[in-house]
């Protein structure tokens, strides 16, 4: 066994440059392949993150049913122990509770329906930046503050300035009715026009208040010291805090934003594809030439004894040398690229850098450094090389001997 | 002792169309020991006869005994190991394996047979002085002459003690000095180890060694003379 892999190492140096140029041709292609994979994982990732910070964090309590139907009632209550498991989770690091629900804004004349949100000032400028969107006005000065902050297309079609005052009216939780007039404390500018138009921001002691809901919140969002523990926190909180809790993981919650991606994932496959078609009739069009260049002497071989799935198993080992040989070092090659720029991500500057702070998304275009990332390139390469050594399996297997020892 | 019989041997190409009858009925006896050229105008069909005896084609019609075992019966792959372990093969241009070295070369064979490396070693240096190149061992095929390459051939075909040795115009491609030292060797390796020897040629000087004469010519042998 051993003089076969020895035979298959030595033929592939018979002709040097050609191996050269295909092992190159693959080196290139993985090359090309996990800088393209690495920067379009990594922007995912960053998609992810910032979606994870800006709207759900990495898991989401709700009280049981909240998820399905998102009304008032469906509320969880803050108890003691359920305060004592959130704070004493060490992967947790943030923990901003929220109420959200709808209500009717109403100045003058005017009334419109609107999406509400009472939150924890300190902890979700904190975690979202809030503060920095305030427009005109102020932030809130304190927990208890009563003030409201309106999106600006808001307040401009209710004709509000800061100052105004504005009447809520909603449901409350348990069919109370809720009402209140609030003073605009500040404009916020958010980029998404669907935002700008409905949502008004108010502290969590006030909108508990409001909706007659004294200590209990529509959902409790968990940021994460380490996010790879993710499922390990979100088994443990399940474990510990029961059923009647809704515990969601930002997997089961941005479900569009994965699809997006996997969308925009499969648009990159298509990318790689190509690379790979051109690699693949690379590697195939110099194991076609070795093939056919050795008839004679394959044929010489089989008629002094050797069987012919021998042979071929040697061409084979030959096409599996080219692609682990460019394999390994498109991978050593890459890797201190990738990883240079996993740690210095690529900054964009001009309007699209604009446009994506805008969005509270950091301007830059990350890489990731994955192992699987790697291994899969690895696997579509080798996949890539069996296939194609089935054509001199095919052609050993078929090939007359005769014609062969007189070619 | 018969090595190769042959019986009502045909090999007819392009049957279908215009028949050509490369080997036309030839009934041939081998014995062990014999030294035997295979001679005639190119296109008598000398080449195949030999690739018949030597396994390396089918008849149309007839059978071909070696050591009693009809070579027409075997499958495939039982056909190769049978021409591993009996046949032993001199082709025209040496066929070397160009990326292994003159002891690689000789013990491919070998190791294909499974022999210990102690006894490939042994037989690769036996053989090695049999042919006179013993320094050569380590040489790669295109560091040898045409001479040299050719008793390395011959090497390799005796490397896993075949019942007989089939040369197709060993010395086609060989010069007048390196013809004779082939020739030497082949007759030594003969008579020394009662080697059989059956080979096709044109070259008078390998006729003059040969100690039997088969004259083909269309496929049927026209004479059989022992000298």
């Amino acid at each position: 066994m051993k003089n076969y892999f020895k035979l298959a190492w030595r033929n592939l140096w018979r002709n040097k440059r050609r191996t050269m140029i295909t092992v190159s041709s693959v080196l290139f292609a993985i090359f090309l392949a996990l800088l393209m994979r690495s920067m379009q994982f990594g922007s995912y990732e960053l998609l992810e993150r910032e979606a994870i910070r800006n709207s759900t964090g990495f898991i989401q309590i709700h009280g049981q049913g909240y998820w399905e139907d998102k009304i008032i009632d469906n509320t969880l209550e803050v108890t003691p122990e359920f305060d004592k498991i959130i704070k004493s989770d060490p992967n947790i690091s943030d923990a901003i509770p929220r109420i959200e629900s709808f209500a009717l804004a109403s100045s003058g004349n005017l009334t419109k329906g609107v999406a509400l949100i009472g939150t924890l000032p300190d902890m979700e400028d904190k975690i979202t930046n809030l503060k920095s969107r305030v427009l005109k006005g102020n932030y809130f000065e304190n927990e208890s503050d009563q003030g409201l902050l309106v999106a600006q297309d808001l307040a401009k079609f209710l004709q509000l300035e800061v100052g105004d005052t504005v009447v809520l009216l909603s449901q409350g939780y348990h069919g109370l009715s809720a009402a209140g007039e609030f003073q605009v404390r500040g404009l916020l500018h958010f980029p998404f026009p669907e935002m700008n138009k409905q949502l008004i921001y108010m502290t969590l002691e006030a909108s508990q208040y409001f909706f007659a809901a004294e200590n209990r919140l529509t959902s409790y969002s968990l940021m994460l010291n380490e996010p790879e523990d993710l499922d390990k926190t979100f088994q443990k909180l399940n474990a510990s805090l029961g059923q009647q809790y809704e515990i969601m993981t930002w997997k089961e919650m941005l479900i569009e934003l994965q699809q997006q991606i996997q969308s925009d994932s499969i648009s990159g496959i298509f990318m790689l594809g190509i690379l790979y078609v051109v690699v693949a009739f690379g590697i195939f069009g110099t194991i076609l030439m070795m093939t056919l260049e050795r008839r004679k002497e394959f044929s010489v071989m089989i008629a002094v004894g050797m069987q012919r799935y021998k042979l071929a198993f040697i061409v084979f080992l030959e096409t599996l040398y080219m692609g682990f040989i460019g394999v390994i070092a498109g991978a050593i090659v890459s890797l201190p690229v990738v990883y240079y720029f996993h740690n210095h991500p690529i900054p964009l500057t001009g309007e699209t850098a604009t446009a994506m702070l805008e969005f509270n998304q950091q301007p830059i275009i990350p890489f990731a450094f994955r192992a699987d990332i790697y291994i899969a390139q690895a696997i579509i390469v080798f996949i890539l090389t069996f296939v194609i050594a089935f054509y001199p399996l095919l052609s050993i297997s078929r090939f007359n001997l005769i014609s062969g020892l007189h070619s | 002792m018969n090595v190769i019989e042959t019986k009502d041997l045909y090999k007819i190409y392009n049957s279908t169309q215009v028949p050509v009858h490369a080997v036309n009925g030839i009934n041939l006896i081998i014995k062990k020991g014999e030294f035997t050229a295979i001679v005639g105008p190119s296109g008598c069909g000398k080449t195949t006869l030999l690739n018949l005896i030597g396994g390396l084609d089918s008849p149309t019609e007839g059978k071909v005994f070696v050591s009693g075992n009809d070579l027409c019966s075997l499958k495939s792959t039982r056909l190769i190991d049978f021409r591993m372990h009996n046949i032993g093969f001199v082709f025209q241009s040496f066929n070397l394996i160009p990326v292994l070295t003159v002891k690689e070369n000789i013990e491919f064979i070998m190791q294909l047979q499974g022999r210990s490396r102690t006894e490939c070693n042994q037989r690769v240096d036996e053989l090695l002085e049999a042919i006179g190149l013993p320094d050569k061992k380590n040489h790669r095929p295109n560091q040898l002459s045409g001479g040299q390459q050719q008793r390395v051939s011959v090497a390799r075909a005796l490397a896993s003690k075949p019942q007989f040795i089939l040369a197709d115009e060993p010395t086609a491609n060989l010069d007048s000095k390196a013809t004779n030292e082939l020739l030497e060797l082949m007759e030594k390796l003969n008579q020394e180890e009662e080697m059989t020897f059956i080979f096709s040629t044109h070259d008078e000087r390998v006729m003059k060694k040969a100690r039997r004469l088969v004259s083909l010519d269309d496929g049927k042998i026209i004479k059989d003379l022992s000298l």
